[in-house]
């Protein structure tokens, strides 16, 4: 079954998508898509956050270039770009990619709101850290059109994603994905449901671990990050990812992880707890494991 | 050295104390001056020195150097007060 597809200027199948939630995950989603011609719908509680989030596409547009990424005009990219208070507002869209927190209870019930607000042949795509696609998509009646697809930050830069379908997931739903993401220049690395999947599960024990190394005095933070980019070569170091990822949300993620799989080699590093109580949540806060400028 | 460039100086080592940078070393040579930080410091420059980057001038060799953005900031300025 095809959906109501619009066309761009050069004859190419364009359609709506949804986006909810704009935090940093959200934002990037909906700038990527409107990149590429599609229409956007980006939703969150509250209009200051929208306001932001437009002021966020605005500046990360105009850097774009300087970023290596392509030369991009904030206001044509902007244009494609509607936003609205609440769920109703995704009613029309095709594909509808959720970016809410990773806490179950807020993901529950925005499943559960938009099982009922959009159509049966709306693709419904879970951009999640650590839970699993066939949890979600069983809190509606169509898991069928359910499928996870992990983006990476900053999204309009990174060219690849995880795409993992739910138990339940259909083989239309998964070719229909990968189409749309093909279109927006995504490639899609294959990963069977489970909690983190291939990135995060590295990732958060990698981060999780190093803040270990911090909280037992072992090492600074500086010296755990120069062996990740010195020894080993990464461009940033575990404790600079989990600044730029936020503090607050690495642990939420590791929590989950650390559920899913009750097995105590997730155990959640107490620093990071601690740290999200003193609200030293990285980047965004100015201050995390490393100190930025206001 | 002008105030500017020693201010954005300043900046810099605020953000990387172990570092030193005179005002023509290339930062994005330095290992851990990421893009990250090449965003950071258009969003000092802008508000610090109360200028709007245009987009054409937002490129990596405007923010290669600490000279390089006194100069940027000095031609945004002279734009301002001739226009």
């Amino acid at each position: 079954m095809t959906n109501p597809l619009r066309q761009d200027e050069n004859g190419a199948e364009m359609s709506v998508i949804g986006v909810v939630g704009a935090g940093v995950m959200g934002v990037g989603v909906a700038q990527n898509f409107a990149q590429y011609g599609h229409e956007v719908v980006l939703v969150d509680l509250t209009e200051e956050v929208l306001a932001e989030a437009r002021a966020t596409i605005n500046r990360n547009c105009r850097l774009s270039r300087m970023m290596g990424g392509p030369a991009l005009d904030p206001d044509e990219i902007l244009a494609r770009i509607t936003t609205a208070v609440g769920l109703d507002a995704l009613a029309k869209a095709d594909a509808v990619i959720e970016n809410v927190p990773e806490v179950w209870e807020t993901k529950r019930e925005v499943h559960a709101a938009l099982d009922e607000i959009c159509g049966p042949d709306t693709l419904i795509v879970v951009n999640t850290s650590a839970i699993p696609i066939t949890k979600v998509a069983a809190v509606g009646a169509h898991p069928g059109r359910v499928v996870g697809v992990h983006f990476m930050n900053p999204v309009p830069a990174k060219p690849v994603v995880e795409l993992i379908p739910g138990v339940h997931t259909t083989p239309e739903t998964v070719a229909r994905t990968r189409e749309l993401l093909a279109g927006i220049g995504k490639r899609a690395v294959d990963v069977k449901d489970s909690s983190g999947f291939i990135s995060n599960r590295l990732s958060h024990v990698f981060m999780n671990e190093a803040a270990y190394l911090v909280y037992e005095g072992v090492a600074t933070a500086d010296a755990v990050d120069q062996v990740f980019r010195d020894c080993f070569g990464h461009p940033m170091g575990p404790l600079e990812t989990a600044d730029l990822i936020g503090v607050d949300t690495v642990l939420d993620s590791i929590e989950v992880i650390f559920q899913h799989y009750a097995d105590s080699k997730y155990r959640p590093c107490p620093l990071l707890k601690q740290m999200t109580d003193a609200g030293l949540t990285g980047r965004k806060s100015g201050r995390g494991f490393h100190t930025y400028s206001a | 050295m002008s105030d500017t460039t020693s201010q954005i100086l300043g900046f810099i080592k605020n953000r990387f104390p172990q570092a030193e940078i005179s005002e023509t070393d290339d930062l994005f040579s330095v290992g851990y001056i990421n893009s990250l930080f090449a965003m950071e410091l258009v969003m000092y420059v802008e508000k610090t020195f109360a200028v709007t980057i245009p987009i054409d001038e937002l490129l990596i060799d405007n923010f290669r150097t600490a000279k390089a953005m006194t100069e940027l900031i000095g031609r945004l300025r002279s734009a301002v007060a001739v226009g």
